[in-house]
């Protein structure tokens, strides 16, 4: 059974992943087009000693997460664009308690209410601006499939490591498509939390989950030791692929859903002789600077490609430190690039910057 | 042979609220019930934003402080995590009568096995004197500098009337801490609360007519004055719902 | 024989227990000052205290121990 494959829905590989993962609570909302996790979790839990409760709010449910976590289990919740936004509250202070615990973010077009289709608009929200106060928590951007089983297991084990929340940010199209799955083995990565609230039982003074400092003096301790723990992360958890990119003059580079038509347009430019490659961001946060850095003597430019009006691009810019030329393309409110017009942008790059 | 002193549930340091405030009663009946019932060891606490929001220092049970308004959400994650641990919130009018009255009706409607320690004293404390959920028609508030008008504020939250209208709300009571005989009932009211968590029988709620002396700009005296001549004719005292009884 | 004894270092002097006692045997120290600064309460005939607790029961700050 365990090395099975398996035709599933993304959304419901996570869902099945994260139990396999040890996920003991899952608290969620129904918003589309991430629903399939919470009707998943609802028919699973219940057969594996789960709590799976239907929230009365995205702020609820974070926050029923807030408090499993605090009492040391494997926790999550998943929601759509919108109700990330409400989440928002809920991260800042789990991440300010420093409590590990899961948040999937299925995009939606945006902003406001927008619409139900595939989006990469969110990540600002995920990398940038998760809630109030200086924090930052890993992103994992999962890009079929097989990777949202995969980071679903990794995410837990890196919430836990780092005592931390991690966003899973996958959109409608990835949630949403059934492709083949072989759920990853797992190995018992939970350690001992002997910071949880689960009853002291006369054995210890009383633990405290945490996130006030009415001393300026200590708040500014707390975050400067948080940002300590920050620069390991950075050190240790960023991910990203590479293809075709040594001999790449032009570098195309996007994450997720946009990554799987990156690389179909990559292979169509090197089939028209145009040397193409692309490099894919597995961890949006930390952002995986290197594999730029290493790039920027050798490519000519760099186009990055998103399901939004341009995000990433600036991390971007800020990786290859502006010395190479980059261009953005992207659509936006559920409309899909197709590999054509990604192609048609190589091309033009390629007529401009490589002469 | 001291007889009556600080409960061991209560942690030996001097506590923040302002001189006569009757949170520092309340906080020591929890206490008490918990050193009663022997489950100091067991018990998981939650203090949200307010003046309570420092009471993780008090309690000497696992403390966990929460978002504005979001206790009796924290408090569900905690409890179906921990199905066998003693739950309870502590939060003021504004926590659970404003900004986290959705989290505090869904937890009662679903029959949460949690207790929640109410305190209305009709106004915003921490932040120094505005209008509550559970402020009186007239008073005078920072933000009601002309006492508050129902015709554009609305009228007080009658909370436990409420709640006691939902089937998972097992125990409500509105109890007092103006005098020691309401003190006493208001322990016993708080002992029930957790007797019906200990039974697993669902949602308990016990809301406290409480005192603000430095926001109501009157002394700790003159307060329980106020509670018995304006608070407990406006919110009646007593057992609004008790499906303990209701089963006999 | 009761005893009742204020703890200097918990106690506001915010009086609750000088109106309850049914013995009217507190009263405030105008002349005393406690680390936080408050004139506290203190008991000023402990041969007339009956132990009944009254005083530690409205005591918002856990000042007070009683002994009987």
């Amino acid at each position: 059974m365990a090395n099975e494959r398996m035709l599933m829905k993304g959304n419901e590989a996570l869902a099945e992943a994260a139990v396999r993962a040890g996920c003991k609570c899952y608290f969620g909302y129904p918003i589309t087009p991430q629903t399939e996790i919470a009707a998943y979790m609802s028919k699973r839990m219940p057969k594996c000693g789960g709590v799976f409760l239907q929230a009365e709010s995205e702020i609820a449910a974070i926050n029923m997460v807030y408090g499993a976590a605090a009492t040391g289990v494997r926790a999550m919740t998943s929601s759509s664009s919108p109700g990330i936004s409400l989440k928002s509250e809920g991260i800042s202070y789990a991440a300010g308690c420093d409590l590990p615990c899961v948040v999937v973010n299925v995009q939606r077009g945006g902003p406001g209410l927008g619409g139900i289709q595939p989006a990469q608009s969110d990540y600002y929200l995920a990398t940038k601006a998760g809630g109030h106060g200086d924090f930052y928590i890993p992103v994992y951007a999962p890009c079929s499939v097989q990777e949202m089983a995969d980071y679903a297991v990794k995410a837990f084990d890196t919430a836990d490591k780092f005592r931390t929340p991690v966003m899973i940010l996958s959109d409608g199209l990835l949630g949403q498509m059934m492709e083949p799955v072989v759920f990853p083995e797992i190995t018992d990565n939970e350690p001992e939390k002997e910071w949880a609230c689960k009853g002291h039982g006369n054995k210890r003074r009383h633990n405290i989950i945490n996130s006030l400092y009415l001393k300026p003096e200590e708040l500014e301790a707390s975050n400067r030791e948080r940002f300590k723990k920050y620069d390991i992360e950075k050190a240790e958890l960023p991910e990203v692929e590479t293809y075709l990119t040594e001999d790449a003059d032009i570098i195309v580079t996007g994450y997720g859903a946009s990554a799987r038509i990156v690389r179909s347009a990559v292979n169509a430019a090197r089939a028209e002789g145009i040397k193409a490659g692309m490099i894919r961001p597995i961890t949006l946060w930390p952002f995986p600077e290197k594999a730029y850095a290493d790039t920027v003597e050798t490519a000519k430019a760099y186009l990055v490609v998103e399901l939004s009006m341009g995000q990433m691009v600036d991390d971007v810019r800020l990786a290859t430190s502006c010395r190479r030329p980059v261009r953005f393309f992207g659509r936006t409110g559920g409309v899909i690039h197709t590999p054509a017009e990604i192609l048609a942008q190589i091309k033009t790059i390629a007529k401009e910057e490589l002469k | 042979m001291a007889i009556y002193q600080k409960p061991h549930a209560l942690e030996d340091i001097s506590m923040h609220f302002c001189p006569g405030c009757t949170h520092g009663i309340v906080h020591r009946l929890v206490c008490e019930v918990i050193d009663e019932m022997g489950i100091e060891g067991d018990t998981i606490g939650i203090c949200p934003v307010g003046c309570s929001v420092v009471s993780y220092d008090y309690f000497a049970c696992d403390m966990i402080e929460a978002a504005h308004g979001r206790a009796p959400a924290v408090a569900t994650g905690v409890k179906r995590s921990r199905p066998d641990k003693f739950v309870f919130t502590y939060q003021g009018d504004g926590d659970l009568a404003a900004i986290g009255t959705c989290e505090t009706v869904h937890a009662a409607t679903r029959g949460e096995n949690i207790t929640i320690i109410f305190i209305n004293n009709t106004i915003y404390g921490m932040t120094g004197g505005q209008m509550a959920p559970t402020t009186l028609p007239g008073q005078v508030t920072q933000t009601t500098p002309f006492g508050r008008d129902p015709k554009v504020a609305g009228y007080p939250v009658m909370v436990c009337e409420m709640l006691s209208q939902l089937t998972g709300t097992a125990y409500a009571e509105r109890v007092s801490v103006d005098s020691p005989a309401h003190i006493n009932a208001a322990k016993k009211a708080i002992r029930k609360g957790f007797e019906v968590q200990k039974n697993k029988q669902g949602f308990s709620i016990i809301e406290v007519l409480s005192t603000c002396p430095t926001n109501w700009g009157m002394t700790p005296v003159e307060a329980l004055e106020r509670v018995r001549t304006e608070m407990i004719p406006y919110y009646p005292l007593g057992v609004y719902k008790d499906i303990t009884a209701e089963n006999k | 024989m009761a005893k009742m004894t204020v703890l200097n270092d918990r106690c506001k002097g915010c009086g609750l227990c000088v109106s309850a006692c049914p013995k009217q045997i507190i009263a405030i120290r105008k002349d005393i000052r406690t680390p936080k600064g408050y004139c506290p309460a203190e008991c000023s005939d402990q041969s007339k205290c009956t132990g009944c607790a009254v005083c530690y029961t409205m005591c918002p700050d856990c000042a007070i121990i009683v002994e009987r």
